[in-house]
């Protein structure tokens, strides 16, 4: 059955290493949903977070092959119940109605970051289930730029 | 000790005891010859014709020796000459090593002269590769470009160093290099189900491929088919990995194998993969493989369990250290009913000698140069017929592309395995489409007084393409007639080859014969044949893809 995984890699924090991981994705026909990548508490080693939907098979797949790159240290995936996932959007809004934007934004306690006298930005961190009802709720304010970083995370405990 | 990257790199060569280099030189890759120069007395190096023939050369040299075969070039198109090369030995998971020079420092991702990104170009068709731009940092990436090459699966590696790293001077300490680790990963649980699967089986059927031979793993192959009683099959990649002259061997497996392979594929309870990967050529289209069969799957590289086909059982491993595991833990069993049936199978090619056949080319160059011969062999129907008519009794003496299918490989790798086994006899079997492709290196050969015997098989056509035309095109042959005007003994003599061209079965005995007969130059011999030979095989029997 195909449904999203969501994988936290450790890899070497070295130039053309999200060129490998992405081009091992593509290269192998797999799908992805969203990538993240940033460095971690070691300045050497960085952390990607990458959706990708697979059924059971491909996904001892994509782990087996993503192992073989020399410079991945560690794979792990994270599961909804035992790790805490986020997701970051900004969404830029038409500011004729302020007091409706801001409205909402209360409800999913989003922020608003920026504001003309044509435009008002927000913005909201927060599992991605609930990052897609507040886009939905947006989109009555004239989303005129919206951006999402993509979900990721790291396990409890 | 102080000195430049370029000598930092020989000495790191030294280290790897490397002793043969393949390659060519070039603007960026100068102060790397140059300092080449200086260990000329340690390290020979072949100057090809043109950097494919490079690549290719050192994948023969790797194939046939175990060692892991090295090659220089330069930066630009020197370094997109040997993607083909690189592609090949990457698919049949050869170990090497290429060494590229890139612009300097200052100059890169300017789009200067001769500036290529051959990092990301050869990223897909690697195990690994790096970009050096300080001397400083070439030691740490040959030591672990080796390692990387010749562990697990081995593969090709490539190292990229910027022209001024080259020359810039670093400290050198040198390190004894530590032998690559070479064990069976799998649990005491995988073995123990492993056993059951064994024991369980009826009618068992091991196919084996190229891992046997990257891992020198035949002894142990032939013991463990002793103790399982079970036929083998082997990929093209595994031929000699066992002996074909084995009761036991049903054959090639796949598209053009055996009708015993197929019979014992069709009826196994139990496929046991030996260093294969189940590639669609040995399988189809993998639904509908081994339909009665549980599989069990032997390989070094954890990722191909499970790839092509689900599996029942896994050991992953190195392939002589997981045989040699599991030919301690299993008794004896008895399958003779059944190595019967499989055995039964097997047909006898008689051998029509009136006329220059491919069948009859390959018998003879077979009882004339004996099982120690090593057959290098292009892409197309003589690949094939090679495969299925030399009787290949040892492991890395058939040297062939088989997963990229790169025509024009077989000079080049017979230079490799030439130089490898200097006093050994080479082959390469050719067709007049390949023979064209990548000639060139003949002049290699003849500079390098390489004896090897270059066997066109000249059926005017792009056989294999032709044959799939009769088959799925009705016979419209588009672009596969060759009609050319080559004079192939003089361009053999150009080149620096002796040559012959022959059409009947006496006069390619007597040319075979003086080929053999002279061990200081390569030799031509252009065989006239027929244009609708026929690769026999699953593809010609049920005339589908």
């Amino acid at each position: 059955m195909t449904r999203m995984h969501v994988l936290s890699i450790l890899v070497e924090n070295h130039a053309g290493v999200l060129s490998r991981v992405a081009g091992l994705f593509s290269r192998r026909m797999y799908n992805i949903d969203s990538l993240s990548v940033g460095v971690t508490e070691n300045p050497d080693v960085s952390r990607m977070t990458i959706v990708t939907m697979a059924d059971e098979d491909t996904l001892v797949q994509i782990k087996n092959q993503l192992a073989k790159l020399v410079n991945v240290i560690e794979i792990t995936e994270l599961s909804k119940d035992s790790a805490v996932l986020r997701e970051h959007v900004l969404v830029k809004v038409s500011a004729k109605d302020r007091v409706g934007v801001m409205q909402i934004c209360d409800i999913f306690r989003a922020n608003v970051v920026d504001i003309s006298r044509e435009y008002m930005t927000a913005e909201l961190t927060g599992a991605p289930s609930k990052i897609s009802a507040f886009i939905a709720m947006m989109e009555q304010y004239e989303v005129k730029d919206l951006v999402r970083t993509g979900l990721t995370g790291l396990a409890r405990g | 000790m102080e000195m430049t990257g370029a000598e930092i790199l020989m000495e790191c060569l030294l280290e790897q005891n490397v002793d043969t280099v393949f390659g060519y030189p070039g603007g960026s890759i100068l102060h790397i010859y140059d300092a080449l120069d200086g260990y000329s007395d340690k390290i020979r190096h072949i100057l090809t014709a043109h950097e494919q023939g490079a690549a290719h050369a050192a994948d023969g040299y790797a194939r046939s020796s175990g060692r892991c075969g090295v090659v220089f070039a330069t930066s630009g198109p020197g370094a997109t000459n040997l993607v083909t090369g690189i592609a090949t030995a990457y698919m049949d998971s050869v170990p090497m090593v290429a060494i590229t020079c890139n612009v300097s420092n200052a100059l890169l991702g300017k789009d200067s002269f001769q500036e290529i990104d051959i990092v990301s170009i050869t990223m897909p068709i690697t195990k690994h590769n790096f970009l050096i731009k300080k001397a400083e940092d070439i030691a740490p990436a040959i030591r672990r470009a080796f390692a990387i090459a010749q562990s697990g699966r081995p593969g090709p590696v490539l190292i990229d160093i910027t022209k001024d790293a080259t020359a810039e001077i670093a400290d050198y300490q040198k390190q004894n290099v530590a032998p690559v680790k070479k064990e069976a990963q799998a649990t005491v649980k995988e073995f123990e189900k492993a056993i059951r699967l064994l024991k369980r089986a009826k009618r068992p059927l091991i196919y084996a491929g190229g891992g046997v031979i990257a891992a020198d793993a035949a002894e142990e192959l032939k013991a463990f088919q002793r103790l399982l009683d079970a036929p083998v099959t082997l990929s093209a990649m595994g031929l000699g990995g066992f002996p074909a002259e084995d009761s036991a061997f049903c054959g090639m497996i796949g598209m053009h194998g055996s009708k015993a392979s197929a019979y014992a594929v069709e009826h196994c309870d139990l496929l046991i993969a030996v260093g294969a990967r189940f590639s669609d050529r040995a399988t189809g289209n993998g639904d509908g493989f081994a339909p009665k069969a549980k599989i069990l799957h032997l390989d070094a590289d954890r990722a191909e369990i499970g790839k092509n086909v689900s599996t029942d059982g896994f050991l992953v491993g190195d392939a002589k250290a997981v045989l040699q595991k599991l030919c301690q833990r299993l008794e004896p069993q008895a399958h003779s009913v059944w190595m019967k049936q499989v055995i039964g199978q097997k047909k006898e090619h008689p051998l029509d000698a009136s006329v220059l056949t491919p069948q009859y080319i390959l018998e003879e160059t077979r009882s004339q140069t004996g099982e120690d011969a090593y057959i290098t062999t292009d892409v197309g129907q003589h690949q094939m017929w090679t495969a299925q008519y030399y009787q290949f009794n040892k492991p890395r003496h058939f040297i062939s592309s088989g997963g990229l299918g790169t025509m024009g490989f077989g000079l080049g790798a017979a230079i490799g395995a030439q130089i490898a086994n200097p006093d050994s006899v080479v082959v390469n079997i050719s067709g007049d489409g390949c023979f064209h492709m990548n000639m060139n290196e003949l002049s290699t050969a003849a500079k390098e007084n390489l004896p090897i015997i270059d066997i066109v098989m000249n059926n005017n056509a792009l056989g294999m393409v032709r044959q799939w035309q009769k088959l799925f095109c009705e016979g419209r042959f588009s672009q596969t007639t060759l009609n050319k005007k080559t004079d192939y003994d003089m361009v053999a003599n150009g080149l620096g080859a002796q040559a012959f061209t022959v059409d009947t079965p006496e006069e390619f005995q007597a040319a075979l014969k003086a080929a053999l007969a002279c061990r200081n130059m390569p030799t031509v011999i252009n065989c006239i044949i027929g244009m609708d030979q026929m690769v026999q095989g699953k593809l010609t029997e049920s005339n589908r893809e």
